[in-house]
């Protein structure tokens, strides 16, 4: 038989200590925890998710590498590079607005967040452009899809995974500005402190991750080369 | 949550009477709750109505196969029927019944906690679901859809001219649900288990929930950007499957079985789990081998993501490929006879008690060997070739799955009862339930093994005339297990409020889930447990109730 | 033979019977482990049921002794531990054996076999003699005949699945699957379509005929279904010659495209590395997309094909290329059916 314990955590009392302290938790310790393990557990999730279509991508390169590399000479990988430098500081200034929370300086936290929110808005815009560049161009797969060259069909295919992973990864980019805005309304707020900074932590780490998603993207379309 | 507080206040005994079903009243008092067990029961009510509206597409479609000339419905009737019978039953009632019910109720209560980690997650995944239903709904109330359960491309992409697209958006939604319930319980048995509960301390069903959580995490993913895949396909007719652009349809197939192969581990560990702690209950008697068990479990998650092949012997994969997930396929069987023979011995010198829960025991370990054996037949990568895509394959995952894990959530479902509803079932009725549903079970599947070798297809609207005297057979067996299975409906809504009330602990059972009263307060616990011995301590607890009389 | 059981079908090819043994191999280790395990559990449940004698008399027992075995712990149930497991693996170990043996006689058609092409489509099956007969929904065969059947679908996956000969394979558009079997019984067989398909699945069936040898010759001379003017192959030249593919694929090799003489089977040299074994998904996808793989040394000049060939005509090209022969002393292609027959 099991004995019975100490009594519970008194909540009236551990609520009058810190609003953010959740009644399932006995300690913050054990709250801020079992949050970062949520988060950690999540991006294991969005691996997966971005994983199938990885799997995907590499069957069909290893089926067409020369279709392809042809394809990919369509992209700009100069606007790449330059998203790519974007996305890299938006997760430098992600990484100070956490240092700055860890400080329990107010003000800085909310620079580099609405910083970070200006990068990452930034590398949309410029998505955006690129988008529209494929449009104009008649690369958007579908009916209107053309292509020079002998390798109309199998482009057709690294167009659409071309869209659906860059898709994919800017439907993860603003679901994380929606986040970060957020974060940046509360930070203002003063509801974070040295003590208690978990969200913006997290917040960090599904932005590092987003953005770790694009270094893999990155060279995968834009910089295959002939034979490769 | 101001009610909760008031109850943590003063334990006593008059306060045994408040629990979290009387603790607040109201519509909104439930539709944003976010107790883990009025959770528990959100997903209760509606899985319920999702198993009767699958249960209608499969009464409809044995009284189809009455006659061999396809007369009671047309074709595209037909093929629609076990396209949503599949759907429903799969996605939106076998994948969450155990987990979502009975893991959502008995976790946090199992480990000591007051709630699972994230409670307002573990909400949202219910609406998630919700949301899925709807669409689900929406496509069968839009004319159904026809492409089978599994949506092969380029059927579902070019082909068909149903609601394919609200259909795979539904299931889209609903392993999002899926998803976010297993990282809560990932993290909730990482995080919040009580004081000396160590993880060799865990009840076995605590275990099994968390192998099921890991493919339910690992695996939903792939399915979810497989089925994305399969929209912007369909929808936009942009080109990833289509085999017109130099794609690949198999590869599709790769990708659905990758999640869909583990998912039948989602739907049956959980009910190896129940089955665990029954049978343990009632031979009043430790468990036969608690390590082998709960490695087995981890054992079939992580093997069970190896052999996705085996669905594949057919389709024009390698034959080096195919042998691979053959042998692969071998080896997570072992694991599922281990946990066969744990049970077969813990019933060895015990004292068992033939109540309600353990005559599901029985039937489950019955009918799971002859599932898992019969897969077997299907893994011999020379024999899969005459048995694939015949009955024999229908027969044999419903084994698995109707009379595995459903027999086991009935099992469970009756032994939690007390703790859930604070009422006591009517033995009589369930016993005579159990039987129904044991011989209508078995009436109704095993003649699909002998159609299947027969060579009679699945998904056959009409067929040849000497299949019709087994089909026959087969539609009497479902409706017997019919009756078994709206019985339980009518007298466990009855005992809700008229069944005697029940004891904190009917069954004299081990777990902390039964040292609460019945129906436990909103908090769980009035005091945090702590656990210093062993799960299934039986013969102490038996000694203990000896002195006692 | 007569039939074994009522639910066991025809044993009409030389798998047939070796599957069948393997199934009953199989029935008979899981009969055995399911009325076991069925007896075990019914005999303990009965026997140590509460209050029962056995159970009581246990009871008693336990205030004063334990009994190691019965709760799982110390030596003895570890042995039954790795009993248990070693057991059920070393059956699964030969299980998995005869399966993959059977498997690779299934899979691998003799050198012999003579050719047949079958196409898939909603919801119909359409079959190619290389004499030039075509047949739908109904495929006739000389018994004792290694049959090779190639397959290909002009829209879904199907699959053909011949229960009488234990034999199935899915039939997938954009590519060909291969089956093969040989007839060892006369007589009218189901052929059934065993991959979901749509509306009318259960409507794409048809027969297997087995024929004596005779039989089937007359059966050829009189046409089938369809008459043929022509074998499969000289329909194939024709289309070779009607589309000028005769213009680039001069036999010598000095064309501006390579040379088809003794082509199937072989493994060609890609250009930009690599090679590929040229066998009949290769010529289709060659046919069909000429850019997705160009043999070293020649230039992506061919069109495409695509949507210009119907799957019947892509078959006449293939029996065309088949009878083209090994190259002259060359490696001789592998498994090259026996197209050489005449009517």
């Amino acid at each position: 038989m099991k004995r019975w314990g100490e009594p519970l955590a008194d909540h009236t009392e551990a609520h009058a200590l810190a609003s953010h302290h959740k009644h399932q938790f006995e300690t913050i310790e054990q709250q801020q925890e079992t949050s970062t393990l949520g988060m950690w557990a999540f991006l294991v999730t969005e691996v997966l998710f971005f994983g199938g279509l990885f799997c995907a991508y590499t069957v069909y390169r290893y089926l067409y590498p020369h279709a392809f590399a042809a394809a990919s000479h369509h992209l700009n990988y100069v606007i790449g590079a330059i998203n790519t430098a974007v996305l890299i500081g938006s997760s430098m200034t992600m990484a100070l607005a956490v240092r700055a929370a860890q400080l329990g300086n107010r003000r800085s936290q909310v620079v580099f967040l609405l910083l970070t929110i200006v990068l990452g808005s930034t590398f949309l815009g410029i998505k955006v452009v690129e988008y529209h560049d494929k449009f104009v161009h008649h690369l958007v797969p579908g009916p209107h899809f053309q292509f020079e060259g002998p390798y109309g069909r199998e482009a057709q295919i690294f167009y659409s995974l071309y869209f659906a992973m860059t898709g994919m990864h800017a439907v993860h980019m603003i679901i994380g500005i929606g986040m970060l805005a957020t974060l940046t309304v509360l930070a203002w707020r003063g509801r974070f402190s040295a003590e208690y900074f978990t969200p913006v932590e997290l917040g960090g780490l599904y932005w590092h991750f987003v953005d770790i998603v694009w270094i893999y993207l990155f060279p995968l379309l834009y910089l295959i080369r002939e034979g490769g | 949550m101001k009610s909760s507080h008031a109850l943590a206040e003063g334990p006593g005994p008059a306060e045994q009477e408040v629990n979290y079903l009387n603790a607040d009243y109201g519509i909104r008092s439930w539709l944003l709750t976010i107790d883990h067990k009025r959770i528990a029961i959100l997903y209760l009510v509606v899985i319920t109505v999702m198993f009767s509206v699958g249960g209608m597409f499969a009464a409809a479609l044995r009284i189809e196969l009455l006659t061999p000339r396809g007369d009671l419905v047309q074709a595209d009737t037909y093929n629609k029927l076990f396209t949503m019978h599949g759907v429903v039953m799969i996605f939106f009632f076998l994948i969450p019944s155990i987990p979502a019910v009975l893991g959502n109720f008995l976790v946090p209560l199992m480990i000591g906690a007051r709630d699972l980690a994230f409670p307002r997650i573990n909400l949202l995944s219910w609406y998630i679901y919700m949301l899925g239903a709807v669409f689900g709904t929406y496509a069968i109330i839009a004319g159904g859809v026809d492409t089978g359960w599994t949506f092969y491309t380029p059927y579902s992409t070019s082909a068909s001219q149903t609601q394919v697209i609200s259909t795979v958006f539904a299931a889209f939604i609903v392993g999002f649900s899926s998803i976010l319930t297993g990282l809560n319980f990932i993290v909730t048995t990482h995080k919040m288990r009580a004081p000396g509960l160590t993880w060799f301390r865990l009840p076995l069903f605590v275990w099994a929930i968390y192998a099921t959580s890991l493919i339910q995490m690992l695996a939903t993913p792939v399915l979810a950007i497989t089925l994305v895949l399969l929209l912007l396909e369909r929808g936009l007719h942009i080109g990833i499957f289509d085999p017109a652009l130099g794609g690949d349809p198999v590869l599709f197939q790769h990708l659905f079985w990758f999640y869909s192969h583990p998912a039948v581990y989602i739907m049956i560990l959980p009910g190896m789990g129940v089955v665990s702690e029954m049978v343990t209950c009632f031979s009043r008697k430790q468990i036969f081998g608690y390590h082998f068990i709960c490695f087995s479990s981890l054992g079939i998650a992580i093997i069970g993501f190896l052999v996705w092949g085996h669905h594949l012997f057919v389709s024009g994969q390698s034959v080096y490929a195919g042998i691979l997930f053959s042998l692969l396929s071998y080896l997570v069987a072992i694991p599922s006879a281990i946990k066969v023979f744990n049970w077969t011995a813990t019933l060895y010198k015990g004292r068992i008690s033939w109540q309600t829960p353990m005559i599901y025991v029985l039937g489950f370990i019955g009918l799971f060997t002859i599932g898992g054996l019969t897969g077997l037949f299907l893994a011999a990568i020379g024999l899969d070739v005459h048995l694939t895509d015949t009955y024999f394959v229908i027969a044999h995952f419903h084994y698995i799955m109707v009379g595995g894990a459903i027999m086991a959530y009935l099992g469970g479902l009756h032994f939690w009862w007390p703790k859930i509803t604070g009422r006591l079932y009517p033995e009589f009725w369930a016993k005579i339930a159990a039987a129904i549903v044991f011989i209508g079970f078995n009436l109704t599947f095993f003649p699909q093994f002998l159609l299947g070798y027969m060579g009679m297809p699945r998904r056959y609207h009409v067929y040849a005339p000497e299949f019709q005297v087994l089909n026959v057979m087969s539609t009497a067996g479902a409706s017997i297990l019919g009756v078994g299975y709206l019985l339980p409906i009518v007298y466990l809504i009855w005992s809700m409020r008229y069944g005697p009330k029940a004891s904190a602990n009917p069954w004299n059972a081990t777990g902390l889930e039964w040292q609460t009263p019945s129906p436990p307060p909103t908090h769980n616990f009035d005091r945090v447990p702590v656990v210093s011995q062993e799960a299934y301590d039986y013969e102490a607890m038996g000694r203990a109730l000896g002195r006692s009389h | 033979m007569e039939k074994l059981l009522f639910f066991v079908p025809d044993q009409a090819s030389s798998v047939a019977s070796s599957v069948d043994l393997f199934f009953f191999f199989m029935v008979a280790v899981s009969g055995f482990f399911s009325v076991l395990i069925a007896l075990l559990i019914l005999f303990f449940a009965i026997h140590y049921r509460e209050g029962g004698p056995a159970a009581e008399k246990l009871r008693a027992q336990r205030e004063e002794i334990e009994d190691p075995i019965a709760h799982g712990h110390g030596r003895g149930a570890m042995v039954l531990e790795i009993v248990w497991t070693v057991i059920p693996f070393g059956l699964a170990m030969v299980m998995f054996l005869w399966g993959t043996r059977l498997f690779f006689t299934l899979s691998r058609p003799p050198a012999d076999a003579m050719q047949i092409y079958a196409v898939g489509k909603q919801w119909m099956w359409k079959f190619q003699h290389p004499e030039g007969v075509r047949e739908i929904n109904a495929l006739h065969v000389p018994i004792g005949q290694n049959v090779r059947l190639t397959m290909s679908s002009e829209d879904v996956i199907h699959s053909f699945f011949v229960p009488a000969f234990r034999v199935k394979q899915d039939v997938v558009p954009g590519r060909f699957t291969q089956t093969w079997f040989r007839a060892t019984r006369t007589g009218t067989f189901h052929l059934f379509c065993a991959e979901y398909c749509g509306t009318q699945h259960s409507g794409m069936i048809g027969t297997v005929t087995v024929l004596e040898p005779d039989d089937y010759e007359a059966w050829l001379a009189g046409g089938g279904t369809v008459a043929p003017g022509q074998t499969l192959a000289q329909m194939g030249e024709r289309l070779f010659n009607e589309r000028a593919c005769n213009t680039c694929h001069l036999p010598s090799g000095e064309g501006r495209g390579p040379s088809l003489v003794g082509l199937l089977g072989s493994t060609v040299k890609l250009e930009g590395g690599g090679t590929a074994v040229a066998d009949e998904t290769y010529v289709r996808e060659s046919i069909l997309n000429p850019a997705a793989k160009i043999v070293a040394g020649f230039q992506p000049l061919m069109p495409t094909f695509q949507g210009q060939l119907s799957e019947e005509q892509i078959v006449e090209l293939l029996a065309y290329m088949r009878s083209l022969g090994p190259k002259q002393g060359g490696a001789t292609a592998a498994a090259l059916g026996s197209e050489g027959r005449k009517p």
